[in-house]
């Protein structure tokens, strides 16, 4: 093991009652990587970033990010490290007007610890940020309310919302799960700049084509264990075809 | 065809409230005007009315501050049915510091605010984790279980209470009253202007979705401590007055009466505005002490309208008008 890697993920294991959701999964992730998590529904690849990002404790195993065991830790603290995930399902503050949303995200203990995070105008920042991730100013979409906002925006705000806490390793569940082609082709650069910043980024997607774009290296998973690991022509091989297509293709 | 409403805001209300900069007069008062009305009513109400209404006026000011109180942990997500516990902690603790110490109302009253409120966010504070239906419950118990306990041990006077407290001692009864409604009118606005701070924006979206607030890496319980915490002293405060202008306090300051009422005036008033529940106080407070007339059947009309008003008008008085206020409403015809 490369003592400067990001982050370890440590044979890590979780029960739901009898359930195993997770198995002996172990991967290593360098700085400035795009890892694509895949599998089928159900193969623990969300319980897998619910671990990392502190939500779920583990049943075993240890997650190791920056040489520091962060198995235990609660998700404030995971945060406060440098770790920001967005949620498969979004999850706006659907009161709130959306750029609002951000200066939540902007009051967390994270940005204040940040060089300079504690000044400035928040509403300001939130603008800068809404427009970085394509909402246009001139059509004051960022000043309507969350509930208002179609699908796309909303995932753009969640991706925002990651933004805005600077992080070192940002976890991207299904962020294109949803979203038009054409919505899809509008968010890639903006996690290409996010990698170009020095950032790492894991990526849960079904969208395997626009996955394969972006990512370096692919996990996949099925039934919770580790089948597969490697550049995409790792799809071409028969236990991958056999997970995604079931037992007899 | 077919006529359909249609709600447009007003045009000095989309200028004024949205982008903060006033351009003239008629949009000061636009802004400014339903606030001022309000504070003149308040300080003319107690030089007009006779003694019996003045009383009732008293007793509108302090459930309407309970009501204030019940609306910041409800806008935090916590939606208490014992506002009672800030009330009861507020009296016995003052009454206590007067009874045994024989300290003075000026000192009772501040000390019991800030300790009272300490005292009731370290009570709930175990809680806390709790949402919805859960905390409602144990909120609710909790009083139940403090009267059991005063009136098994028989501390604090048990079932007797602490009698022949110190009064104001003041020539003009009225003054009272005026420290009444200068209290509920700082706390109205203070509220108001909290929930604008980026304080009451985390407060709003815990309330929304708390799972999207931890992935931000904010400690909720810190922000839930600090809205209980104000919330409470704002309960304790309303009872340590009310103990001194009773005399008295007893079991009674954690009865039932202190819980439903604030409920009821946010119920008429309006879900998540402060200045609903002070107009939901000043409509269901004077109606419940009309009704004392009607003997036995007051409970049964109270509650009759209680109910008529939440389904008729299930989004609140203030949120009713407030609509009517910054909207005009028109007719257009819609192709069918």
């Amino acid at each position: 093991m490369n003592s400067f890697s990001l982050l370890k993920v440590n044979e890590i294991n979780k029960n739901f009652g009898g359930i195993q959701a997770v198995h002996q999964v172990s991967f290593i992730l360098e700085k400035g990587e795009i890892l694509g998590i895949i599998g089928p529904n159900g193969s623990g690849k969300t319980t897998l970033v619910n671990m990392i990002t502190g939500f779920i404790k583990p049943t075993s195993g240890e997650i190791v990010y920056k040489g520091r065991n962060i198995t235990n830790m609660t998700p404030q603290k995971i945060v406060s490290l440098g770790i920001a995930r967005t949620f498969q399902m979004v999850r706006p503050f659907y009161q709130l007007p959306a750029f609002k949303n951000i200066v939540v995200t902007l009051c967390s203990p994270r940005v204040k610890g940040l060089v300079g995070g504690r000044y400035g105008d928040f509403d300001a920042i939130a603008l800068d940020l809404l427009e970085e991730v394509g909402f246009e100013r001139e059509s004051f979409t960022a000043y309507k309310p969350a509930s208002t906002l179609p699908q796309g925006h909303l995932k753009r705000l969640e991706l925002a919302k990651t933004i805005a806490l600077q992080p070192d390793l940002l976890i991207l569940d299904e962020l294109f799960s949803g979203l038009s082609l054409a919505e899809v082709a509008g968010i890639v650069p903006i996690i290409e700049k996010i990698r170009e910043q020095g950032r790492t980024v894991i990526m849960i997607e079904h969208r395997l084509k626009e996955l394969f774009r972006l990512a370096d290296r692919m996990i996949v998973l099925n039934y919770g264990m580790k089948i597969a690991e490697g550049s995409k022509e790792i799809m071409e091989s028969e236990v991958v075809k056999k997970a995604y297509l079931g037992a007899e293709a | 065809m077919e006529k359909r409403r249609e709600r447009i805001d007003r045009g000095v209300k989309a200028r004024a409230v949205g982008i903060f900069t006033l351009w003239s007069w008629r949009e000061m008062i636009f802004v400014s005007g339903p606030r001022l009305l309000m504070i003149l009513a308040l300080a003319f109400l107690p030089v007009i009315l006779d003694d019996y209404l003045r009383k009732v006026l008293l007793s509108v000011a302090l459930y309407a501050l309970l009501g204030i109180s019940w609306s910041l942990m409800a806008q935090c997500g916590m939606i208490s049915l014992g506002q009672s516990l800030f009330f009861g902690i507020g009296g016995y603790l003052s009454g206590i510091m007067n009874h045994y110490w024989g300290w003075p109302v000026y000192f009772t009253i501040p000390i019991a605010t800030l300790w009272g409120g300490f005292l009731g966010t370290l009570i709930l504070l175990p809680t806390l984790r709790l949402r919805g239906v859960y905390f409602a419950m144990l909120t609710l118990m909790i009083p139940l279980i403090i009267t059991r306990i005063i009136e098994a041990t028989r501390i604090f006077g048990g079932t007797e209470g602490l009698h022949g407290l110190s009064s104001f001692g003041l020539v003009w009864e009225v003054f009272l009253l005026y420290l009444m409604l200068a209290a509920l009118v700082i706390s109205l606005f203070g509220c108001m202007r909290l929930m604008d701070s980026n304080f009451g924006l985390v407060i709003k979206a815990i309330h929304d979705n708390d799972r999207s607030v931890i992935s931000s890496g904010i400690y909720l319980n810190w922000y839930k401590t600090r809205a209980l915490f104000i919330a409470s002293c704002m309960g304790a405060f309303c009872g340590a007055f009310m103990t001194h202008i009773y005399r008295f306090v007893g079991m009674p300051a954690f009865s039932l009466d202190y819980c439903i009422m604030p409920l009821a005036a946010n119920v008429v008033g309006g879900f998540g505005n402060f200045a609903g529940s002070v107009l939901g106080a000043f409509i269901i407070v004077p109606i419940s002490e009309f009704l004392r007339g009607v003997g036995g059947l007051r409970i049964a009309f109270y509650g009759l309208f209680l109910v008529i008003f939440s389904i008729t008008l299930p989004e609140g008085l203030f949120n009713f008008l407030e609509r009517k206020y910054n909207q005009f409403e028109h007719y257009v015809t819609v192709e069918k």
